[in-house]
């Protein structure tokens, strides 16, 4: 499925992501107020993967229910990402965006660039767990919660959210980072720091399914890094029942999840596995 | 690993030295730095240029040459614009790119039309296009005479018997008083043109495409969107279901006629909200 953040906040630019081959879609964080986001630089290239400091833009839920009425006409599941500075808001966020549609919401507790939400949710046993309370007392679809790798054991953490009632935990958000230009010694990011994505990170993510999948049984969706079928088969051996994709769009195109499926279901068949469900967490038998 | 066009870190942030300065208009000035990267760019592509400490914004290429130097050209209109104003000769800038598609090079008659700063890639295009075609048509627009950029680059690009220069003001200071739309019915109700390539405002690009659709003529226009990541993944610059940064900022008639409710009327703001333009 699409990872939260790439493209996403409008469902036209979606549809290209759903011809590529998602097999899901999970919208841009959408919070309850509009957002306008940082000035630019937001991102900054770098050679193994991208560091973003966006600052949550988002036209606020109430706008936004027009796009996942929009967005629900491409014949696959919409996942809303949800962030809120408090667990009220997050709450009314996920029940305005199960009204409008969305099959299932996924709580953001692990923005690493905005200050009294993301990260600083997920990375507080008890406020990560009255978020996760709230928003399950509210909606009848699954709620998904996106995990911070910024946190000393993310095992404990993903703990925490199973037991106030998480249906699925996301795994992990950008690895918070920063980028300081030599020549002028600036730091690039207008929020000088961001997260950083894609192949870079995808190690970090590989060992954090891993260690989720030991402690919670839950469902594991693998995200970081991925941009060929040979990472999503790693993720699932760690014990990823899903995988998300986004900044591998930038170096593939949204065909990405067409080839890797393709990729998949070639290793599944040269390696004899009769359906993927038999390399969900195999590398921990080993 | 296999080599991409999409490698993201194929066109990362350097810096460059600006290297000359000129007043161009009461508003705009051109800004030439040098970079290998950019100097390869083609017509109608644009690059990210940082000013430290302030913002980073999406420019046209107004020129790359071959040994390395590339032009821009600013119109001073807020915060980001006005500090690039106040950088002088030997301070540093950061540029990413080149990014997005290009022009296609299309022989045979063509019409050129733009307004204000939009004229940037367009006489780009038009320099590499003028030794090649069989006619060449200028219809270049400002509101004042002042403002009307680049005449005498113009004149030099366009000084053959093919091409011709047709200048509109809206205040009638200079050629033909007017929007640039003007005399463009009298000349495609005339003449047949092979191509038309537009960049300016976009509601005068709208007017350039609504007459290009009546008259049958192939046509491409360059957008512009607010722009972050420029490397089509954060969907700032979306229209309909195209990004401007990596599908455009070129975009063929075909293209904008699936997008008539947007083309000319309204954009994504900060917040990724549709705003009237």
């Amino acid at each position: 499925m699409l990872a939260s953040g790439i493209l996403g906040l409008s469902a036209e630019s979606l549809s290209n992501i759903v011809m590529g081959g998602a097999g899901a879609i999970v919208t841009k964080s959408v919070g309850l107020k509009p957002r306008k986001g940082y000035a630019n630089p937001t991102v900054v290239q770098t050679s193994y993967g991208l560091i973003n400091a966006m600052g949550l833009p988002n036209p606020g839920i109430t706008e936004f229910i027009k796009e996942i009425h929009e967005a629900k006409s491409f014949g696959v599941p919409v996942i809303v990402s949800v962030y809120g500075f408090s667990a009220e808001e997050y709450a009314t966020v996920a029940k305005k965006a199960v009204n409008a549609g969305s099959d299932a919401v996924e709580l953001n507790v692990s923005c690493p660039h905005v200050k009294e939400t993301g990260s600083e949710i997920g990375q507080n046993p008890e406020i990560l767990a009255e978020v996760v309370r709230k928003v399950k007392a509210v909606v009848e679809k699954p709620v998904f919660v996106k995990l911070s790798p910024n946190v000393t054991n993310i095992a404990e953490i993903a703990e925490v959210a199973a037991k106030a009632g998480a249906n699925a935990l996301t795994a992990i958000n950008t690895v918070k980072a920063m980028a300081i230009d030599t020549e002028t010694t600036v730091p690039i990011l207008s929020n000088k720091i961001g997260g950083l994505s894609g192949p870079a990170i995808k190690p970090v993510a590989v060992s954090c399914v891993y260690e989720i999948y030991e402690r919670v049984k839950l469902p594991i969706i693998g995200c970081g890094g991925i941009t060929n079928w040979r990472d999503v088969v790693e993720f699932l051996l760690a014990g990823a029942t899903a995988v998300q994709i986004g900044t591998a769009i930038a170096l593939k195109g949204p065909n990405v999840f067409k080839k890797v499926t393709r990729g998949i279901d070639a290793y599944l068949k040269r390696k004899g596995f009769k359906s993927v469900n038999e390399i969900v967490g195999l590398s921990h038998c080993s | 690993m296999k080599l991409s066009a999409y490698r993201i870190a194929a066109n990362k942030l350097r810096t460059a030295h600006i290297l000359s300065v000129e007043t161009e208009s009461p508003t705009v000035k051109i800004f030439t730095f040098k970079d290998k990267q950019c100097a390869r760019a083609k017509p109608g592509q644009f690059l990210m240029l940082w000013i430290p400490s302030v913002d980073e914004i999406p420019l046209s290429i107004l020129d790359a040459k071959e040994n390395g130097m590339v032009s821009v050209a600013v119109r001073k209109v807020g915060e980001a614009t006005g500090a690039f104003h106040n950088k002088s000769v030997g301070e540093l800038v950061g540029v990413r790119g080149p990014f997005g598609n290009c022009f296609t090079l299309k022989e045979g008659r063509i019409l050129m039309v733009s307004g204000g700063t939009g004229t940037a890639p367009i006489l780009f295009l038009a320099e590499r296009l003028a030794p090649k075609i069989a006619k060449l048509v200028f219809v270049l627009g400002a509101k004042t005479r002042e403002e009307l950029l680049f005449l005498n680059k113009s004149k030099r690009i366009l000084g053959g018997e093919k091409t011709q220069l047709i200048a509109t003001t809206e205040d009638g200071s200079c050629g033909i008083k007017g929007l640039v739309t003007k005399p463009l019915e009298r000349l495609l109700e005339q003449e047949r043109f092979d191509m038309i390539y537009t960049c300016g405002p976009e509601q005068m690009m709208r007017k350039v495409f609504d007459l290009a659709e009546k008259y049958g003529v192939a046509l491409e226009a360059s957008l512009e969107r607010l722009m972050r990541c420029a490397i089509g993944l954060c969907g700032s610059c979306v229209i309909g279901r195209y990004r401007v940064c990596k599908d455009g900022p070129v975009f063929t008639a075909k293209q904008l006629r699936e997008n008539k409710s947007e083309f000319g009327i309204s954009k994504r703001g900060f917040s990724g909200r549709k705003i009237p333009l």
